[in-house]
């Protein structure tokens, strides 16, 4: 599927996802937009339990319904809207055209079968390949990936493998198809740092080659500014700003963004005190009422637990939602 | 393998002491309250009881290694060869009943799995509820008054043809596959909620493909191994159904050595069986590290 | 300079099972490591998995004694201690580690938790009370929570718990293995904040140790960065980060998601080296030479050994030993410097 630079490859419009729970009901996703462009990669950040995941999943269309409730909204991908797609449609999608990578390898691999299996087995499902130019074209991708100094990792099983041979051999399994999409739901996390730098220096070097839109997911600001062309902010459910990678660090408009930045530790920040952000992420059972992050928030008034700020635009496709952004401000020292 | 060696070791002596250290003179017992001193001391002697404890446990030992358990009291014979002639009986009817308690059970777990709360899962759920509470003699009986008494289908006892296994092995069977019925649909259970399943399913494999080849390949590991020891258990069982079928196996040989105080045969018979029992899971510990990748020795 | 903490020459051994095993599968976790740390300071030690840190931290409280090297903690020599001066004597060195979910009983409500401490030195009822609400209140929990069980706190609250508790016994030193690793990042910063104030408030000496390098340059005073069990540098932060001396410093620290870009590295690909702690009586070189950029041959055949680069910097690497001093000084037995 060849596409020529920044054509919108994912669209996701007021995305609203509900869980039905014996307990109440978690209001997962409370309404998102989201646009990604092929050849660019979008982030998504957000600490556990804001969404992030639930959006990966929604998109995959992995989400168990029930218990997982779409209440409205569209999820545009190659012409169709992926949330009002049969079942069947969507499996040949997902692996071809959206190939999907995890966090942690090792539970993400059937340890039962060899590297060269699983990869294969994708091939030949979507494409009906003979057994043979399967494991070929197994072995191009794994050499794509630095796998490919001789032909054993074929036939390890995940356990032989080291921690990082296993996440790129789980890239290789997601892209052997030539996706268009790739999703990676924090795929850094649980490897060391050094790991950490090649595997994203990677994944930077496949999406040139294969021209794909990258939704990276993470929590970790830092990867976040190394991987990404677009960041989009998601608290409890919601996108709380979204802009350019270099604007959304140097210029950050909304008070969680701000805030976050400014409570990462790192040498510069020696001898002071950081700036940390009281109370804690809501449960989506329970999120506040008007702006879920009034609470925490040291600009909050009285209106901000009633009304929810509407998202405005701040140029160059720079979105932000807070009643406050040009009045008051959140300054660096205390 | 030095395991193997050590167990059947603890065994037969665990036998050794038991036998001797039940009260009585086994001598006096087998002569019979009349007997006259002379008889027996010459039993005494034949059976060896009148050596010090440490010969007679060495001894012991020895026709343990040499497989030799001395002759049967009742018949004479060698307890050795009359063992081996009624195991095969036994073995069969346990293979068969292991092979149908897999029949039942494997499918019926996994079914009950994949598809929770639908009518298979609940149909699985009461089978084994009965499965547990029904012991396996229990449903030869039953089996035996509607399949043979009422229906004639097969016959009342008697050996030397398949159709004569058949009752026999479907109450081993279809009792016993109650565990491996709860024990498969657990494990798959486990696995189908396991992350690999969560990839399997982002390549867009069919869901078929991500419940029978990869969760399954998973889950049927324990089974394997649970379903390897349920075999030796099925030897114990088939001694007992034996009683309920009239079926000229180890089971009758054993009982009835036991009523007669026929000591070299209860011995030699309690180390065969333990023996039998241990070769099993020793088999089983083998099989599984074939199985299972991770162990396998390279 | 109030050497409060000190390490010498501490080695951790892990032996292979089975007779025949012992000898040829012994795994040296740590090797040789010394430092020491001074009163009412962090000393943060960096490496990645398998370098030997957490074996480290156990081994110097004696959770799992060293099998080689001595540990002084306040003049005292842990290992001339009998066993029960030793455990009277844990009561002033304590761990925090990552998981509060496995360090807090689910069971047991959280007074309990934080009473065992205080029970195990014979303080009576109502005093231990009393310092447990104390104890609380430091950690920024409210008071009337104290009967309930850990799964109805949050992540970042039980970890505060897991600090309070390692308050009760009023120690003098703590060591916190990757202490907010699991917590979200809006509430890392809140422990950490808490655990500064604390530090400063009780005068508590602290030995850090985590994976986050922004994190441990933030907080720590020295710096140790450990890789095969091995110490390869040491010094204060302010010097690590204005130079880092041993090519593995250089590279663990330009790894660091940050400011560089993506572009791809010059000189093909890394060597991936999964060696977790060296055999004994195998590798006798350095032990990064598989992977240092500028590794020579002979480096595999000498152990380079700590060498001061610049007051209170030591770095263990022969090329930078040859370039500072023009010859690579000999090894054994030499007194260094600390």
């Amino acid at each position: 599927m060849t596409a020529s630079a920044n054509t919108p490859l994912l669209t996701i419009n007021g995305l609203d996802i509900r869980f039905e729970q014996t307990g109440g009901v978690a209001h997962a996703l409370r309404g998102i937009d989201l646009s990604l462009v092929t050849g660019r990669t979008h982030a998504l950040v957000g600490e556990s339990g804001s969404g992030k995941t639930v959006t990966s999943m929604a998109v995959m269309g992995l989400l168990e319904t029930p218990p997982a409730r779409i209440h409205s909204g569209e999820i545009r991908f190659g012409g169709s809207d992926l949330l009002s797609i049969s079942d069947a449609e969507h499996r040949k999608i997902r692996g071809r055209q959206i190939g999907m990578i995890f966090q942690e390898p090792g539970k993400y691999l059937n340890p039962a079968f060899t590297i060269g299996e699983q990869i294969t087995e994708t091939l030949r499902v979507h494409f009906g390949m003979a057994r043979r130019s399967a494991t070929a074209k197994a072995l191009e991708f794994l050499a794509l990936v630095g796998l490919g100094k001789s032909q054993r990792v074929l036939k390890n099983y995940p356990h032989e493998l080291s921690g990082g041979m296993k996440q790129r051999a789980m890239i290789a399994m997601a892209i052997c198809c030539h996706p268009a999409l790739l999703i990676a739901d924090e795929p850094t996390t649980a490897l060391d740092v050094t790991l950490q730098l090649q595997i994203l220096r990677l994944i930077k070097e496949l999406k040139n080659r294969f021209d794909m839109g990258i939704l990276f997911i993470s929590h970790d600001l830092g990867v976040v500014y190394q991987i990404s062309d677009h960041v989009s902010v998601i608290y409890a459910g919601k996108i709380v700003e979204s802009a350019d990678r270099d604007r959304i660090f140097s210029q950050p408009l909304h008070p969680y963004t701000r805030l976050l930045l400014l409570s990462i530790p790192d040498a510069a920040k020696r001898g002071q005190r950081l700036r940390a952000i009281p109370g804690g992420v809501p449960d989506a059972e329970h999120i506040p009422s008007g702006c879920s992050f009034h609470p925490r928030c040291p600009l909050a008034e009285s209106r901000c637990s009633k009304e929810i700020p509407p998202t405005k635009a701040y140029g160059d496709g720079h979105l932000a939602a807070c009643f406050f952004i040009g009045k008051k401000w959140i300054d660096s020292s205390k | 393998m030095g395991r193997l060696f050590l167990t059947v070791l603890l065994i037969s002596s665990i036998v050794f002491l038991v036998v001797r250290v039940i009260p009585g003179d086994p001598a006096s017992v087998i002569a019979g309250i009349d007997a006259d001193p002379s008889a027996i001391t010459a039993i005494r002697a034949k059976l060896g009881t009148d050596k010090p404890i440490s010969t007679q446990y060495l001894q012991w030992l020895w026709s343990v290694m040499r497989v030799d358990f001395g002759n049967s009291l009742i018949s004479g014979q060698p307890v050795t060869a009359l063992i081996l002639e009624r195991l095969p009986l036994t073995l069969t009817l346990a293979v068969l009943g292991i092979i149908i308690s897999i029949l039942i059970a494997i499918p019926l777990g996994v079914l009950s799995a994949v598809k929770r709360w639908s009518w298979w899962d609940y149909l699985g759920m009461i089978f084994s509820q009965i499965g547990m509470a029904v012991p396996s003699f229990w449903l030869g009986i039953i089996l035996l008054l509607l399949l043979s008494v009422k229906l004639n289908w097969f016959p009342l006892f008697g050996s030397g043809t398949v159709r004569h296994l058949v009752l026999p092995a479907l109450s081993l069977g279809i009792a016993r596959a109650a565990v491996l019925l709860r024990l498969t649909r657990a494990s798959m259970v486990e696995e189908l909620s396991k992350e690999y399943v969560v990839t399997a399913r982002s390549k867009g494999l069919p869901e078929r493909m991500v419940n029978y080849k990869h969760a399954l390949k998973n889950a049927l590991l324990p089974v394997t191994t649970i379903a390897g020891i349920q075999l030796g258990y099925m030897l114990g069982g088939a001694i007992i159904i034996e009683q309920v079928f009239s079926l000229p196996g180890l089971g009758r040989l054993f009982l009835f050595g036991i009523y007669q105080r026929d000591f070299p045969l209860i011995q030699g018979g309690v180390v065969f069986v333990a023996f039998i029992f241990s070769f099993i899971n020793f088999s089983v510990d083998i099989l599984y590290s074939l199985l299972n990748p991770k162990i396998r020795v390279s | 300079m109030d050497r409060f903490v000190q390490i010498k020459s501490l080695t951790k051994e892990y032996y292979g099972s089975g007779l025949l095993q012992r000898k040829k599968h012994a795994v040296r976790a740590v090797d040789r490591v010394s430092f020491s740390i001074d009163r009412n300071t962090v000393f943060g030690l960096v490496g990645e998995s398998g370098c030997g840190k957490t074996s480290l931290a156990r081994s110097l409280l004696y959770l799992d004694p060293p099998t080689g090297g001595e540990v002084w903690i306040d003049r005292v020599l842990l290992g001339d201690l009998s066993v029960r001066a030793l455990r009277a004597f844990r009561k002033r060195m304590q761990i925090v580690f990552q998981d509060p979910n496995s360090a807090l009983n689910p069971k047991m409500r959280i007074d309990d938790s934080l009473a065992e401490g205080l029970v195990n030195m014979g303080v009576p009822p109502d005093e231990r009370a009393r310092r447990i609400g104390r104890l609380l209140d430091r950690v920024g929990i409210a008071g009337s929570h104290r009967r309930r069980y850990p799964h109805e706190f949050s992540g970042g609250q039980k970890q505060r718990l897991v600090v309070a508790r390692a308050l009760s016994t009023s120690p003098d030193f703590l060591i916190l293995d990757e202490p907010v690793s699991n917590l979200d990042v809006s509430i890392q910063a809140q422990i950490i904040n808490l655990m500064l104030d604390l530090k400063d408030e009780l005068a508590l000496t602290y030995l850090f140790i985590s994976h986050d390098l922004n994190l441990v340059a933030y907080l720590s005073d020295m710096i140790g960065v450990m890789y095969q069990g091995r110490l390869v540098e040491l010094g204060s932060t302010a010097d690590i980060m204005e130079q880092a001396f041993h090519p593995y410093t250089q590279k663990l620290f330009s790894s660091v998601p940050g400011m560089q870009s993506l572009e791809p590295l010059e000189g093909g690909q890394d060597r991936q080296n999964v060696h977790k702690g060296r055999p004994v009586g195998g590798f006798s070189g350095c032990p990064y030479a598989g992977n240092c950029p500028e590794s020579e041959e002979a480096y595999g055949s000498s152990i380079p050994d700590l060498i001061e680069v610049e007051p209170g910097h030591l770095v263990a690497c022969i090329k930078t030993a040859h370039r500072q001093y023009g010859v690579y000084p000999q090894v054994t037995g030499k007194d260094r410097k600390e």
